[in-house]
This record gives structure tokens, sequence and C-alpha cells, in this order.
């Protein structure tokens, strides 16, 4: 590379999504998306329902393979991986924050945050790691609770240690504060800010909330499966 | 690593204990039934080859008839008998009795019981192992003499005289005419249709001048030979055949016109038998474990469904099909592996009851379960919960994580 910025960890390039119904029915998903993310940014998706946000992260999760295009992540051409080759990636690079939380029903705080160590090639230590990665997101006297035992905030805190316990290059957040009311979103925005700030992890996140995209460093606008005009790179 | 897995596995399992219980239920019962049966089937055979081994030690029985081809088989007769007590010509044969058997009526003031009675020589106690409770066996001058003596099984003591002790010298009638008891038989157990305590014996010269009418004059029903010693049955044996094809005149081309089983070949039969039961057994218990393994697969299957959300969450935190195909086979496994010890402990509980309930009824029968049934059950019924397990796992280590995650 003759640049001078560092590479990006996200490349896409043209990248399309249709999903077949069944007849003429296509949906066309992601019209040809070109973006970079570079290490350390933290970058808000914005965009009405419908617009493609979760397909395309979607995407950059390795959960889904594009119609068309190219996808690098940290360099690597995604889409010559097999499914278990994959897996490795999501595992290894990839910390993930839903909407709905999902956590284990039946299972605790610690053992929530152990899954991810679970199935990474250093299953050694795993429940003092998940244990650190608890205490980090302030749920330290929390540890041997099941989800029903805990509030939307706090289950949202321990899907985030989740994500983070593997140290990802990429944490990929689709709504994280969407089923939370003002004080626990912010609470963990703060959480999701400091960890941009401390340890330069990249976050790329969905929301519909301007407060929330306001604090990120970047937004990018979906419209109809396409960036809005201005924001492309 | 692997314990996290058990772990998810049980909780999963004990999770939804109706569901589960009523999953393995086929398992329980098919593994249980087999247990049950084969415990029982061994009791069974050690049962009946004590008795086929208290039949006496080192015996031969002849028995009238041999190959097909013979038309006009001679009977066995005392000459036979005779033949066979020969010491020069049969060096290897021990004691020879010959026997007849007959049904006969008891009778003692009111009582009276129709019964098996047994014409033989004093050397029938030695050969058999019968033993003599009180008074003693018949004599060899009570057949010479023909006399009119007999000796009774304790139960039939029991009928007549109302006790089994003290009957020696008391005198009963046989077919109306009167006999001195002069022995009382130990008892030996036995059931509703074959009870030797009810059984009596007489001189065979006895037997053939009052109690059976005779076409053949001195025809016995079989004669049973007592070899020197356990190593001399086969010598005994060829000395047998050789005797009893010189009295029956048999031609070298001829057959023999009788057969001669030790009691290792009824022993042979009976394993014969029982192994043929073991077949039938594992049939039954292939085709339960099967319909069990169905139970199980469609659960499984259920299972997937439910929790396809799960899957789509692991596969997106790094899950691969390996990990996840292992985490449902080890639920199958281990819930069929838990039906399979249910069914073990059922099993075990029935051969006790049945055991119990034969023993009350007469019969002596221990079930015996054996620690090879009950480890190759658990092994085969972890097994099947695979196989069954296979389809499910594969299904749900296939789910594509977006559709997986995405699924209502
Ligand atoms: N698996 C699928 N099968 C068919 N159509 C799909 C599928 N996933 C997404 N779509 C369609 O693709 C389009 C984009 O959906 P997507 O979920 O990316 O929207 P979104 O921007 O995340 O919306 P929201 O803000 O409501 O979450 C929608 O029209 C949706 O119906
Ligand atoms: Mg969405």
């Amino acid at each position: 590379m003759i640049e001078n910025t560092p590479a990006p960890v996200i490349k896409i390039r043209d990248l399309t999504k249709v999903f077949h119904l069944g007849g003429s029915n296509d949906v066309h998903a992601l019209r040809g998306v070109s973006l970079d993310i570079y290490p350390g940014e933290m970058v808000a998706i914005m965009g009405p329902s419908g617009s493609g946000k979760s397909t395309l992260m979607n995407m950059i999760g390795c959960l889904d393979s594009p119609t068309s295009g190219d996808y690098y992540l940290d360099g690597l051409l995604v889409s010559n991986l097999d499914d278990d080759e994959l897996a490795v990636v999501r595992n290894r690079k990839i910390g993930f924050i839903f909407q709905k939380y999902n956590l284990l029903a039946r299972a605790t705080a610690v053992e929530n945050v152990e899954l991810p160590l679970r199935y990474s090639d250093d299953p050694t230590n795993i429940t003092e790691r998940a244990i650190e990665m608890l205490q980090l997101v302030g749920l330290g006297d929390r540890l041997k609770h099941q989800p029903n035992e805990l509030s939307g905030g706090q289950q949202q805190r321990v899907a985030i240690a989740r994500a983070l316990v593997n140290h990802p290059a990429i944490i990929l957040a689709d709504e994280p504060t969407g089923n939370l009311d003002s004080v626990s979103g912010q609470e963990v925005m703060d959480l999701l800010l400091k960890l941009n700030r401390e340890k330069s992890t990249t976050i790329v996140l969905v929301t519909h909330d301007k407060d929330v995209a306001k604090q990120a460093q970047r937004t990018i606008r979906l419209f109809d499966g396409k960036i809005m005009e201005g924001e492309q790179r | 690593m692997y314990i996290r897995v058990l772990k998810e596995a049980l909780t999963s399992i004990l999770s939804n204990k109706m569901r589960s219980f009523l999953t393995v239920l086929g398992i329980v019962i098919g593994v249980g039934a087999v247990i049950g049966m084969l415990s029982i089937g061994a009791g069974a055979s050690d049962s009946i080859l004590g008795q086929i081994e208290s039949i006496g030690t080192n015996s031969i029985y002849v028995m009238p008839g041999g190959d097909d081809e013979i038309t006009n088989p001679k009977p066995l007769t005392l000459t036979d008998a005779n033949a066979l007590s020969n010491r020069i010509r049969a060096p290897h044969i021990l004691r020879v009795t010959p026997v007849m058997m007959g049904q006969s009526s008891f009778s003692l003031g009111d009582s009276r019981i129709q019964t098996q009675v047994f014409g033989s020589y004093p050397e029938y106690t030695e050969i058999t192992g019968l033993e003599i409770a009180e008074g003693e066996f018949i004599t060899a001058s009570d057949v010479d003499t023909r006399s009119s003596v007999v000796v009774i099984g304790p139960d039939l003591a029991e009928g007549l005289f109302g006790r089994t002790s003290g009957v020696v010298g008391s005198t009963v009638r046989i077919n109306n005419f009167p006999y001195r008891v002069v022995g009382v038989a130990k008892a030996q157990g036995g059931n509703q249709f074959n009870n030797p305590d009810l059984q009596a014996y007489m001189p065979i010269t006895t037997m053939q001048l009052r109690v059976t009418r005779q076409t053949i004059p001195d025809q016995v029903q079989y004669i049973i030979i007592q070899a020197q010693d356990s190593q001399s049955i086969d010598l005994a044996i060829s000395e047998a055949q050789q005797v009893l094809r010189e009295t029956h005149r048999l031609t070298p081309r001829q057959g023999n016109d009788f057969t001669l089983t030790n009691q290792e070949d009824i022993l042979d039969i009976a394993n014969q038998i029982t192994n043929i039961l073991t077949i039938f057994l594992a049939g039954i218990a292939g085709i339960s474990l099967l319909v069990g393994g169905i139970g199980i697969m469609n659960i499984m299957l259920v299972t997937v469904t439910e929790r396809t959300n799960e899957i789509g969450l692991r596969k997106a935190l790094g899950a691969r099909k390996g990990d996840i195909m292992l985490q449902f086979l080890t639920e199958s496994a281990l819930l069929s592996l838990i039906g399979g010890i249910f069914g073990v402990i059922l099993g075990w509980g029935l051969a006790q009851i049945v055991g119990t309930i034969a023993r009350n009824s007469g019969t002596p029968l221990i079930p015996v379960v054996q620690i090879e049934v009950v480890l190759l059950a658990t092994v085969f019924s972890t097994l099947v919960g695979v196989f069954f397990g296979w389809y499910p796992a594969r299904q749900a280590a296939s789910l594509q994580p977006v559709d997986a995650l995405r699924y209502e």
C-alpha cells in the first residue's frame, strides 16, 4: 500500500443483496454499497425502517453472504471462506450486540459471557476471563444471575461483556439501545464510548436515535439500500 | 471443556422434565423389559441347570429308538440292563438301573392320590443322587423277591399320612394292593407341572408283576448308566453302544435302535434353548429401542426448531458446525442414557418381583442381573441416542446463522 493512512478494517465495494421471495417478488435490500471503516473509528448507521441497515450489518458480521460485491475484513476477502472459517472469523474478529440482547435464558451471566471463549482456540481460564469482563461492564455483583433476574440495561451490559471477551477487532451493535429507556441506553452508550476511546475498539452501531448517533465520530445514512450522496467514501 | 457441554445438555433435559420423561419412556420400558426378562431367563436357566445337574453326575440315559431309518426298534429290556452291568463287557460302566414308569393310585383310609411310580434297581439312588430322609431305599433282595415295598416322596407322605416322618413301616395300598413303606425321600422342591416330591419308587420286578401290564416281557422305559468317572463318559458310551448292538443283534449296516444321551448333551440342549431365548429377547429389545429411538429423534427435531434462535446466536459467537452437532448429539445421547439407566432399575425391580412371586408359589427362581447385560444396555441405549440424534443434530448444525437469528 502506498497510502499513508492505515488500511481500513472494513472495506466494502459495490455490495448488493437481493432476497428472492419466489416469483418476481425480489427484494433489493442493498443496491451497491461501498464503504471503508478504519481501525478505532466509531460509526453510526441511520436510515428509515427497511432501508437495509440490518442487512448491511449481517454482511459486515459475516452472518450472511452478499449477492454480489466484495467485502474485505482486516484485509481478508470474506466471500472466499467456508462456513467453519466464517465461524472462526466471527469468533476472533467480531463482537455482536443485539437489540434483544440474545442471552441464553437458562445460563448465568458468567456462563453467557464464557460462550465465545468456549468456541475460541484458547479455552483456558474462561471463567476468570468472563468474570473480568463482567466487572469491566460493572456487573461484578451479578455474576450468578440469570437473564430473567436482570434489568434490560444489565442484560445488555452482559451482552457487551460477551461481545468484548474475545477482544475482537470490531464491535457490531444493531440498535443496542432500542429496547432500553434513555438512562440505561446512555449507560450502554457510555460503555461503548469508553471502549472506543480507551481500547480503540472499532464500533459500528445502527440506531434510530439522533442523540445516540451524534456521539459517534461519523454517521452513514442508508436509504432504500444505498448510502446517501455525500456520505459515501 | 466437554464437561460444560454435558452440563448444558443436562440443564436442557431437566428444564422440561415432563417432556424428557415422556420422551425416554420408550427406552425405559424397552431396556426394562429386556433386563427383566434376561435376568429371569438367567435365573430360570440356572435353576434348570441345577436340576439337570441333580440328575446325577456322569450319568448316561439310554432311550429306545434311534436313527430314523430303523423301522422296528427293539424295546429296551431287563436283559439289556443286565448285559450293560457286565464288568467284563463294559469295564467303564460303574452302575446300571433300568427304569419303568407308571401312574398308580395310592390310598390310605379315605385319602387317595394318583401319582407316578418308578420301578428301578437299588442303584437308582447312587446314579440319580436321590436322597432318603427316613428309612432306606429298596434293596437287591427286594428286587430278587419282588417284595411289596415302596419308597415315597415327602409330598406324597404328607398327602397320605398328613406328615412326612414316622411313616416307615406303615402300609399303603397301591392299586388296591398293600405295600409296606420302607423309606421317605428327601424333599427336592418342584412345581405343579413336575413335582419329584410326589413320586414313589419300588423294585422294578414288583412293578412288572403288579403295576404295569406288559405286552413285551421285561420291557423297560429307559436305562440309566453311571460311568466310572467324568473322564470315562465317552468310553462308557461306546461300550454301552457295543453291548446294546450285540444284544439287539444289529448287523454292521444297521444303525442304532437306541439313543445314548449324557448329561452334557442335555446341558447342550438347555444352553441352546437359552440361546434361542436370548436371540428372541434381543429382537424385542431391538424393536423397543427402535421405537424409543424414534421418539427421541422426534423430540430432538422439536427441540432444534424451538432453539433455532439459540443456534443462530451460538453460530454468531463462533460455534462451528461440529460444535452444534456435538451439543445436540450430547443431549440426545444423555437423554437416552438416562432412559437406559431408569430402564435397568425398572428391569431389576421387575425381576425381583417375578422372582418373589415364583418363590412364593414354590418354584425356586433367583433372578440373576448380569453386570455385562446392564453395561450393554446402557452403552446400547446411548448409541441409540447418538444414532437417532444424528439427523436432528445435522439439521441444527446446517442452519444458516442469519436465518436462525431472525427466526421467530
Ligand atoms: N431474510 C429476508 N428475506 C426477505 N426479505 C428480507 C430479509 N431480510 C430483510 N429483508 C428485506 O430487506 C429489506 C431491508 O431489511 P433490513 O432488515 O435490513 O431493514 P432495516 O433497515 O434494518 O430496518 P429496521 O430499521 O426496521 O430494522 C426490507 O425490505 C426487508 O423486508
Ligand atoms: Mg434492522
